[in-house]
């Protein structure tokens, strides 16, 4: 059943190009994503292509001059701001990207605690750190004083002392060693087989690859594709869409084949296919229209070429 | 962990002590050569009115009495090694040591100042605060602009407005001074000094609110951009209690430090609000002192005024460290 459903999301910017002229930037454009129950999905996107905006926009948290459109429904039931307020901690956690989400002048142990819903946020604090591997005193320490892993950590634990049913992990993994992405993923996992449900949203595929049940492929403010795990392997023929495959082809594992050219700006899109630039069986047609997302052997695609 | 905090304010403080150690000896040093060059004849200062009947021996006389016969550097070390001794000198025209009237100007200044300090720091932060959450509102435009106004309103104006609206056509307060004329020191009631002190007072506040409510204004709007602010919003939390957590302390602490900083605006408008309110104060005996060449009583004030700002920039120091976890358990100072 799904949890979390959004669909036709887009995200603009109203900016001042000079003192009178303002011109609309488009984030994100007609995104689609589904979040089932027991569920991980990864959304997986080059850095800096807007990916943290759909958490921001699932959670209602958007800055003020953003103009959203598209809706979001969390159990069947379409947010509205007010209901998105009352959603975020309890039942909606975010996992944010850095350290300087906490908030500078309070020890981390007492920020864990305040997002604790239910039960005794001591110990509940105190579990989570041990779980991951935090010793007893970092909980007395500041966010300055902690290292880039120990702060992620926290971070992580601010979800899991929620009690939330959908967590929004916000690229969770960088700067972490092996043995604490493992055990921060291995987290994720037991949280999804609970019932609960994980949005991953990063730009580390292999890591990605490594839980997730579902990936959405990310491009220029879009999804291109929503295929299941199993789909990434061999030379990713399983695959629907060109840039899935390339991107898959890119991985230094297998064959480390570069995409030529470079992801469009939002000011600077192309009227077609947002990946035509760069496509190698691209055609006339492409350049004519945006594809739909269509379903497509269990998955979904936005390209009108792949069948 | 302990020792090593005692270690860090030992040094602390020793730093501390150098550095006005020296800053002293240079403000001294340099007030000293200015007094001396300026057009001001302590003489002349010193006899006042009766210069005419005064004749060039007795000029000597009194030059020699004085010491001012004697090449500049021995002057200098003169005064500076009295001045070590804790002797200040005596002024010129009040016939009295100049420690004692420090003293007792001190006393008339430090209530002024201490009430204006704590109305303009608590009314600032709350004007900044206010503005910041209601930024961009009507609200937020009519402090700003009248924290911008006041900024470039110079005290002596201010004073004088003051003093027109509410003693000369409303009649509540006094016209000037710090008691009632004509009334013997001990007759004079704390109902009376405060009824005097109540415009020189809301001079200086008013003043004193636009530094700080700009400064609390800007650095809440970027707290509230910040992202541990849109984190604890993710976690549910909003309005005020949101406000409580984690605005408040990170916007304090610049604010207190700042309030802490501004101790030499403090003495700088309290001199101007001193003059135009007649305030028997040291504002308005630095003025006295300066225009009538009382070089004893001027440098002791100069020395007394640095000392003043210098624990102002002290104290600022020390709450910083002592509130901020950042500088307190990390970075040594
Ligand atoms: S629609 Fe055309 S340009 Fe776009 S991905 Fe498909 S084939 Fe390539």
């Amino acid at each position: 059943m799904p949890i979390l459903e959004v669909e036709d999301l887009s995200i603009s910017f109203k900016q001042y190009t000079s003192k009178w002229q303002q011109e609309t930037l488009t984030v994100i454009s007609g995104l689609d994503v589904v979040l089932e129950e027991g569920e991980i999905l990864a959304v997986v996107g080059a850095s800096g292509s807007g990916k943290s905006l759909l958490a921001h926009a699932i959670l209602g948290i958007l800055p003020g001059n953003a103009i959203q459109s598209g809706t979001i429904k969390y159990k069947g039931e379409t947010l509205t701001s007010a209901r998105q307020e009352e959603l975020r901690g309890s039942e909606i956690s975010l996992i944010p990207q850095s350290v300087n989400y906490l908030d500078p002048l309070m020890r981390v142990g007492k920020q864990v605690r305040a997002s604790a819903k239910s039960g005794d946020p001591v110990t509940l604090q105190r579990d989570v750190f041990e779980q991951l591997h935090l010793q007893e005193g970092v909980e007395n320490l500041y966010p300055f004083q902690l290292s880039g892993g120990m702060a992620r950590r926290t971070l992580l634990s601010t979800a899991m002392v929620s009690g939330a049913k959908v967590i929004i992990a916000d690229e969770p993994t960088p700067g972490l060693d092996p043995v604490v992405i493992k055990e921060a993923l291995k987290n994720f996992r037991a949280f999804a087989d609970q019932g609960c449900a994980v949005m991953l949203i990063t730009h580390d595929i292999e890591s990605a690859l490594t839980i997730a049940d579902k990936i959405a492929v990310f491009y220029a403010g879009t999804t291109m594709e929503i295929a299941p795990v199993e789909n990434f392997k061999g030379k990713g023929e399983a695959l629907r869409h060109p840039y899935s495959k390339a991107l898959w082809n890119a991985l230094p594992q297998n064959g480390f084949t570069p995409i030529p050219g470079s992801q469009p700006q939002s000011n600077a899109l192309p009227p077609g296919c947002l990946f035509a630039p760069r496509c190698p069986i691209a055609t006339p047609a492409c350049g004519e229209a945006r594809p739909e997302m269509r379903e497509l052997r269990d998955g979904k695609v936005r390209c009108i070429h792949e069948d | 962990m302990n020792k090593r905090m005692l270690q860090k304010t030992g040094t602390f403080l020793l730093l501390k002590s150098i550095r006005m150690a020296t800053l002293l000896i240079a403000i001294c040093f340099i007030s000293f050569l200015l007094i001396k060059n300026s057009p001001i004849d302590p003489i002349r200062a010193y006899i006042g009115a009766d210069m005419l009947k005064v004749g060039p021996e007795q000029r000597e006389k009194i030059a020699a009495y004085w010491g001012l016969d004697e090449p500049l550097m021995v002057q200098f070390f003169n005064w500076g090694s009295s001045l070590l001794a804790g002797d200040l000198g005596t002024s010129m025209i009040f016939r009295r040591p100049v420690s004692e009237i420090i003293q007792e100007r001190f006393m008339n200044s430090l209530i002024l100042m201490i009430t204006a300090w704590v109305i303009s720091g608590v009314l600032g932060f709350v004007l900044g605060v206010v503005a910041a959450m209601k930024k961009g509102t009507w609200i937020d435009r009519i402090i700003k602009w009248y924290c911008f106004t006041l900024a470039s309103t110079p005290t002596f104006w201010m004073g004088l407005l003051t003093l027109i609206v509410f003693a000369v056509w409303l009649g509540w307060f006094p016209v000037g001074l710090g008691v009632p004329a004509g009334v013997l020191a001990q007759d004079v009631t704390l109902a009376e000094r405060i009824h005097h002190l109540i415009l020189p007072a809301l001079t200086l506040s008013i003043l004193g609110v636009a530094n700080v409510a700009l400064h609390t204004r800007q650095k809440l709007i970027d707290v509230l951009a910040s992202d541990y602010v849109l984190f604890a919003r993710a976690k549910g939390e909003k309005g005020f209690p949101l406000f409580w957590k984690h605005g408040l302390r990170n916007v304090a602490l610049p604010a207190i430090t700042l309030q802490f900083a501004a101790f030499s605006e403090l003495f700088g408008g309290a001199v101007l609000a001193e003059q135009v309110f007649s305030y028997p104060g040291l504002g308005q005996a630095t003025v006295e002192a300066g225009l009538r060449g009382d070089v004893p009583l001027l440098l002791g004030l100069v020395i007394f005024s640095t000392l003043f700002v210098f624990v102002g920039n002290l104290l600022a120091d020390i709450v910083t460290y002592l509130v901020d976890p950042r500088t307190r358990e990390g970075k040594s100072l």
